[in-house]
């Protein structure tokens, strides 16, 4: 494996911003996650929870509501009064409609798809049609009092239950008219509280409506009567969110102490037919507020405060123990927020609104293996380089030479230009981009640094030549004709001669840089591709994709090298096929062409394709090797799969030289610190 | 008198909390096991209404017959089942099954077959069968067709439950809940996990309870999580939610009758009752006194009751307040003070509660009360070093009782405390008069008394093992706001600064014998001198008394390695010496006899002799099994009247001792057969209604009914209360059928009873009622007894014109009216 001076950073000051919103979708097995900050995410809950897309945030943006309508198309509301619908295709926001109520608290699709309910501030509800490019509003129901904080269709289609401060009221779709109110108690262990929020409702096929509130109780009621038909007190703070199974036979709720209750409805003996809805698991994986959950038929998610999106498959719905049936737990981004400029020991962090720009410290002493060395110089701060708008930060470069820095909001392109002069830092913006140039998915520096490649949010690649101070446009490879899909993933070859580019779902393309066209396509494979990177000399093209899987693909040869199909004929190793976090970064030893190094957020595996590879019979995971064994045996046990756990969570690690490795690691501990404080509880909850 | 061989009986004090308490189906009354014997007990009033004898071995399971809610199931250790009718005390019939029976269980729908907790040829492991009872008339039936139905079960009956009228079984052991569904012959096992880490290894089921009306199991658990278990009917779609309040291990759940609330209690003497099932909606009885062990609901459901460790049975309401409290003797504890007499009640004294001297009745094997010594909140914890009571005293007849606590939180760290307590004769009971702190500088070896009559100052000595005996002595305390006595120290004797470990005072109270060590000193208790000492060193003194009555120039001790001397103290020589390891050395304060227990491989042997000849009077070898602990005298209230020589010892006391498992065990002739007669003829109280309002409302209605009908004709109207009073009435009214004899024998004497004239004479009656009043023993009801009494009166034909004389002028009126009545409707019967 080799001995290695690792940089461990710890000042990497990332936050991920609480989620807000999910909304599942069943014909596509997708997640759409909206955070606090406005960022909306889609998992692939397909491609092993890949976080395939994302769209970036706003400062003035805050999502309130997230749904799907019309099959795939996502739609989400916020506090500006908004209706926003998302392209997912590429990338970008498509519109965005005031709906006229004020903020907007709550969206829910019907039934069909085919209809938009949101409910404002001004305690309006209003019924917006989904057209085929837009949506149109329709009509208002009977306004209301307060403010519309949770909504729901009846599966049918035909009524709409509505949670308010202190009341939930039912609505006929047809008329727009109230027909049912049902008014909620404030009482609380005895203490009446101010009032009472009700924060989720869900509207069953058989009139029953389940509504969630600020006082601690999931209350089931008769639509019909308008009566309370069971009350369950299930936490002492408030129970922040619903969602219901389509089946109709479990619900699961999320409350503001971190937990998550699952409600089944259970047949009271085996010889009747009458059923009840029992609490039967809480589960505690949260420390923070429960803001949001979803039922898919395999698993409940949630998700809140304190930025963990959980998805906890339920025991009885999966057939066989495997990779879907473990717990999931996602906390980073499956992209890179950090790039690193070898030459001058620099890495770029990328914050929301800022980026950071460090210089790694260093030191002169030397260690046995294993040892923690003192530094002689602590790491420099070099730069805090803060966004103009309200625009959050998309990507972000800094190029090799470390004289580059490149990042892209959702409406604008920065280029700067970095000068050192001794300790001294001056910094130039690079002006008159141009107009092609507003919106980049992902940037690349060359190897050399003289060229940009941008990959822009309409599918198109960019090729800049950089000057001294100014630059010049060399080339745009245009998209495939007929697709608009944003390229999200690109890899240059050290020697500049090949650019490899990868979307969100059909194939990697590489392209030759010297003639300026399509070198070749790597055939498609089923799962969206995490990581890129292409080997010096050789020109290997290294693929991993989000179900583990690693393939090397001969550019010059336009086919996969004989060691990939060897891979693929054996297969991988069980456990390695089992790994939870996508591989989010591949990198060359310069000096061993046999070594691919590649990392996830929580281990570091260096593969030796000289070796043989492991089967299932071996230890994948093994921990250094006892010195004092015999050399016989470590041959014997030694395998092509080298790994490293020690450092975890990890975002980001690279080669720098030969023999200096550097790697940023995040703590959660230090996540949480950050985070307000979560509802105190006492020990025995008395 | 016959001279009966003499054996050694268990005396009561078993164990109650052994089995969850069952009720019957009116709350009335409450079974429990206890020892070989099934009790029961009033659940109004916690009187001992019956004790069931018939088991030969420990009884291990009770329960109410679901077919007739009069008769009750047993089971035991000697391989029997038995039907009681436990209203009368009669043991109806056995069943022989043959093996060791742990357990007992009927499903409610069962027609006649019964499941039982067996043990395999290995032990521990336990197999639950069923039995079909046969339906024979006999009263000893065989029933051995044992069929299997679950493998590997738990001992313990709480670890298995019957849901929905015994659909199915829910059994649980270790990490492992088993449903079994007896139609459909499918068992369905659960698993928690059980390795890895500290935390799973808690997840251990220890009790399990099903809902009487809904398809939920509910499992306790070792790290105080309830579970409660639905769908259970599908191996994969089950589910189950915790409830999690206990800290330490569930020990027992119930379901209400209804179903709406769950029951559950562990070490934290708290009863929680979770309302539907919910976490946030649950009510506790707290301070129930220690760890409850079981919890039983009433079929009724407005009484629950929970078992204690501490030997108690708590009657809880239905709306959480205790109402009753059974308590046998406390028995969980070591017993440090010994075995003694409270010369007032004639109670047996020992520790009991943490911290609490009980005062036991051996007649009545109850408690009688409970004295705070140490009155501090006790707080059940493991590893917390508690404040103990360790020596006790009384003294002056029962007038001061002197104790002694302790606390020693490592060696070099000693609490002592000495209280000492006056018999308040307003209060009856003990009220605190001093408490000394440290009153030694080391751990109190003993304390005794001055109890001679002639002294009119109570002396009481402690010998402690910082090489000092203290005499404490009763002094005036008044001061200016009240008058007052309390206890000073008066003397301080030592001798060479040897431990003191024993002391003891002759019973006319002039001499005081403390041991150190080795050495017997004897003190004149006037001038606190030193007479002489006694030095045999054959090893260290271990006990240390004074002979009574003929004997009591002799002084006795026993020594650690084995040696029993007598000393004279007029010759002040050695009388006799024995070799006897002695682990019990007992003088009867009411004879010249001592008893010895003396330590042996095979068991303990016990030794009656007279301190005047070295020679045993009485030797019974292999009392018990075990060592034993502590002996005591207890007088008879009626002495005994044995002429043998080896039993005389037997006359004026009863010696009673506890071995090391704390069996209380005495010696009794009485013959088993004698003791086991089933009290049939204790008559129970008569069979109405409760008063509710609604039987208040119908009483009334039918007064007023009653009042109609008679109308004028109120005058002649028989007063038919009056006929509750006749004990033939009675009998023939409350007597199980089946064992009165035929209705021609009765009817004379029925017809008899109900006559009221000189003509009572008849030959007849005289024998029956003479027989009548010999049933009737001391148990039947002072009423009864009254009126037995009377009838004997006017029997005697010289009595007979005093007693008319003694009516009242109205009693006579009636008493003529009765005369006018027709009973020629009699002979049509």
């Amino acid at each position: 494996m080799g001995e290695f001076k690792v940089h461990r950073v710890r000042f990497f000051n990332y936050v991920p911003s609480g989620i807000r919103c999910v909304a599942y979708n069943n014909q596509s097995n997708r997640l759409a996650v909206s955070r606090t900050d406005g960022t909306v995410e889609i998992y692939n809950l397909s491609a092993n929870y890949f976080q395939e897309k994302f769209f970036p945030g706003h400062e003035s943006r805050a999502t309130e509501a997230l749904c799907w309508a019309e099959g795939q198309r996502l739609f989400s509301a916020g506090l500006n009064g908004e209706i926003l619908e998302y392209d997912l295709q590429a990338l970008n926001i498509k519109y965005a409609l005031d709906a006229f109520g004020g903020p907007i608290w709550s969206m829910a699709a019907s039934p069909s798809g085919s209809q938009l309910v949101v409910g404002c501030e001004d305690g309006s509800v209003k019924l917006f049609e989904v057209t085929p490019e837009k949506i149109q509003f329709a009509r208002n129901f009977d306004r209301q009092k307060s403010r519309i904080l949770s909504l729901s269709w009846h599966p049918a289609g035909t009524h709409i239950a509505a949670g308010s401060i202190d009341y939930i009221s039912v609505f006929d779709v047809k008329s727009g008219s109230i027909i049912r109110k049902m008014v909620l108690d404030r009482q609380h262990l005895g203490v009446t509280k101010s009032r009472c929020i009700v924060w989720g409702v869900a509207f069953l096929s058989d009139g029953t409506v389940i509504s969630v509130d600020s006082v601690g109780k999931v209350q089931l009621w008769d639509s019909a009567t308008g009566t309370l038909v069971k009350s369950h007190l299930i936490a002492n703070a408030d129970v922040q969110s619903i969602a219901v199974a389509d089946q109709e036979d479990s619900f699961v709720v999320g409350t503001a102490e971190g937990t998550v209750f699952h409600f089944q409805l259970v047949s009271v003996t085996s010889s009747s037919s009458e059923k009840q809805w029992v609490r039967t698991k809480p589960f505690q994986h949260h420390t923070h507020d429960v803001r949001t959950v979803a039922h898919s038929p395999t698993a409940l998610i949630s998700g809140g405060t304190d930025t963990h999106l959980v998805i906890r498959p339920l025991m009885e719905k999966v057939e066989v123990k495997n990779y879907d049936a473990a717990l999931r737990k996602i906390t980073f981004p499956h992209r890179r927020l950090i790039s690193c400029s070898k030459r001058r020991q620099l890495l770029l962090f990328q914050f929301a609104h800022h980026l950071e720009l460090w210089r790694l410290g260093s030191t002169l002493a030397t260690g046995k293996n294993g040892d923690t060395l003192p530094l002689s110089k602590n790491a420099d701060h070099l730069l805090h380089l803060k966004t103009k708008g309200p625009e959050n930060i998309i990507c972000s470069c800094v190029s090799q030479c470390g004289s580059w820095i490149a990042y892209s909001t959702a409406s604008r392109f920065f280029l700067y230009r970095l000068k050192y002069e001794h300790d001294n830092i001056s910094l130039q913006r690079v002006s008159k981009m141009p107009a092609f140039l507003q919106s980049a998915v992902h940037i690349l520096f060359s190897e050399d640094s003289r060229k940009l490649f941008v990959a822009s949010n309409q599918g198109s690649l960019h090729i800049l030549h950089l000057l001294e101070g100014s630059f010049k446009h060399l080339h745009t490879f245009q998209p495939q004709s007929g697709t608009v899909e944003a390229m999200c993933l690109l890899a240059v070859s050290p020697d500049g001669n090949w650019l490899a580019a990868s979307g969100t779902s059909a194939g990697v393309h590489v392209y030759d840089l010297n003639h300026l066209k399509l070198h070749c396509t790597v055939p498609a494979y089923n799962f969206p591709v995490t990581a890129l990177a292409i080997a010096p000399n050789t020109n290997n093209l290294v693929i991993a994709h989000s179900d583990q899987q690693v393939f090397e693909f001969s550019i010059p040869d336009k086919q996969y090298t004989d060691w990939s199909r060897a891979v693929q004929k054996q297969g991988f190793h069980q456990l390695w096929l089992q790994r939870d976090t996508p591989i989010t970064h591949i990198s060359f030893h310069p000096k061993r062409p046999m070594h691919i190094l590649l990392h996830d957020a929580y281990m570091f595996c260096i593969i030796d394709k000289a070796l043989p590879l492991p089967n299932d019979k071996t230890v994948l995971y093994n921990p250094l090797p006892p010195k004092n064994e015999s050399d016989v045996f470590l041959r014997r046990t030694a395998h092509a799969f080298k790994i490293s756990k020690i450092y975890k969570p990890l975002l980001f690690m690279d080669l720098l030289d030969e023999r200096t490795l550097v790697a940023v690691e995040r703590p959660l501990d230090d996540i949480i610190a950050q985070l307000p404080p979560p509802i105190k509880k006492k020990k025995f909850g008395t | 008198m016959v001279e009966e061989s003499v054996r050694v009986v268990r005396c009561g004090g078993s164990r109650l909390n052994f089995r969850r308490a069952v009720f019957s189906a009116d709350s009335k009354y409450i079974f429990c096991v206890s020892g070989d014997f099934v009790k029961v007990y009033s659940s109004a009033t916690e009187e001992c209404v019956h004790v069931l004898h018939g088991h030969e071995d420990v009884v291990s399971g009770i329960l109410l017959n679901p077919n007739n809610h009069l008769q009750l199931f047993s089971c035991s250790f000697d391989g029997t089942i038995k039907l009681w009718d436990y209203l009368d005390g009669i043991l109806i019939k056995t069943f022989r099954v043959g093996p060791k029976l742990h357990a007992i269980f009927i499903p409610a729908r069962a027609e006649d077959s019964v499941f039982l907790t067996i043990s395999k040829e290995e032990p521990d492991i336990f197999q639950l069968v069923s039995v079909k009872l046969p339906k024979s008339s006999s009263q000893d039936v065989e029933a051995r067709e044992l069929s299997f139905v679950l493998d590997y079960v738990n001992r313990s009956p709480k670890c298995i439950a019957f849901g929905n009228e015994g659909e199915y079984i829910a059994a649980v052991r270790d990490f492992y809940l088993s449903v079994y569904f007896l139609k459909k012959k499918k068992t369905c096992n659960f698993t928690l996990p059980s390795t890895k880490n500290k935390k799973n290894a808690k997840n251990k089921f220890t009790c399990v309870a099903c809902h009487p009306k809904e398809d939920c199991i509910a499992s306790g658990h070792m790290d105080g999580k309830i579970r409660l278990w639905r769908n259970f009917h599908d191996d994969k779609k089950y589910t189950y939610t915790c409830l999690h309040w206990h800290h330490d291990m569930v020990m027992d759940l119930a379901f209400t009758v209804t179903g709406t609330s769950l029951l559950s209690g562990g070490r934290e003497c708290v009863l929680v009752e979770w309302r539907e099932g919910s976490e946030k909606n649950k009510e506790f009885l707290p301070r129930l006194g220690s760890t409850i062990e079981h919890i039983s609901v009433s079929p009724a459901g407005d009484l629950f009751c929970t078992s204690h460790s501490d030997n108690k049975i708590t009657v809880i309401h239905r709306n959480l307040s205790a109402s009753a409290v059974i308590q046998g003797l406390v028995k969980d504890r070591s017993i440090s003070t010994g075995l003694m007499v409270d010369p007032r009640t004639k109670a047996l004294v020992l520790n009991g509660k943490p911290g609490h001297l009980q005062f036991y009745s051996l007649q009545g094997d109850k408690q009688l009360y409970n004295l705070d010594i140490i009155q501090q909140e006790y707080i059940n914890d493991d590893g917390l070093i508690q404040i103990e009571l360790v020596k006790a005293a009384f003294g002056c007849s029962g007038t001061w009782l002197a104790t002694v606590e302790q606390r020693q939180e490592n060696k070099s760290e000693l609490e002592l405390q000495m209280k000492l307590w006056t018999y308040s004769k307003k209060t009856q009971g003990f009220a605190l008069n001093t408490k000394i702190t440290m009153p030694h500088d080391d751990h109190i070896t003993a304390l005794c008394f001055n109890n001679a009559e002639n002294y009119e100052k109570p002396i009481l000595v402690t010998a402690s093992r910082d090489g000092h005996f203290k005499v404490w002595a009763l002094v005036d305390d008044s001061d200016i706001y009240k008058k007052a006595i309390g206890w000073t120290c008066d003397f301080v004797g030592s001798y060479h600064k040897y431990q003191a470990t024993n002391c003891c005072f002759s019973e006319d109270g002039s001499l005081l014998a403390v041991s150190f060590e080795e050495i017997v000193t004897i003190w004149d208790s006037e001038t606190w001198e030193l007479k002489c000492t006694f030095c045999q060193r054959a090893g260290k003194i271990r006990h240390l008394c004074f002979g009574r009555l003929t004997c009591s120039k002799y002084l006795l001790a026993t020594t650690h390695n084995g040696i029993l001397c007598c000393w004279n103290l007029l010759s002040c020589s050695m009388q006799w010496s024995a070799k006897l390891n002695v682990s019990v050395l007992e003088p009867d304060p009411y004879s010249d006899y001592v008893a010895a227990v003396s330590r042996s491989t095979a068991g303990s042997d016990l030794f009656v002799f007279k301190p005047s000849e070295p020679r045993p009077l009485y030797i019974q070898k292999n009392v018990s099994r075990e060592e034993v602990q502590w002996g005591v005298f207890v007088p008879r209230d009626v002495p005994g009247s044995f002429t043998s020589e080896a039993h005389q010892w037997l006359n004026r006391s009863q010696f009673y001792f506890l071995t090391k498992s704390q069996c209380l065990l005495t010696f009794s002739t009485k013959s088993p057969e004698e003791k086991l007669t089933p009290t049939s003829k204790q008559l129970l109280a008569e069979e109405s209604l409760p008063t509710t309002p609604f039987s208040l409302i119908l009483g009334k209605h039918r007064q007023q009914q009653e009042a109609r009908l008679n109308g004028t004709s109120e005058n002649e109207l028989i007063q038919l209360p009056l006929t509750e009073n006749i004990p033939a009435i009675n009998e023939l009214l409350h007597t199980p059928a089946h064992v009165l004899p035929s209705a021609s024998f009765l009817c004379s004497l029925f017809i008899n009873s109900l006559l009221l004239s000189k003509e009572t004479k008849s030959s007849e009656e005289i024998p029956d009622d003479v027989d009548m009043e010999d049933k009737e023993e001391s148990d039947s009801s002072d009423e009864e007894k009254d009126f037995t009494e009377k009838a004997q009166e006017t029997n005697n034909t010289d009595l007979g014109e005093d007693v008319i004389h003694q009516l009242s002028k109205s009693e006579e009126k009636e008493l003529r009216k009765f005369r006018k009545v027709d009973y020629s409707w009699l002979t049509a019967l």
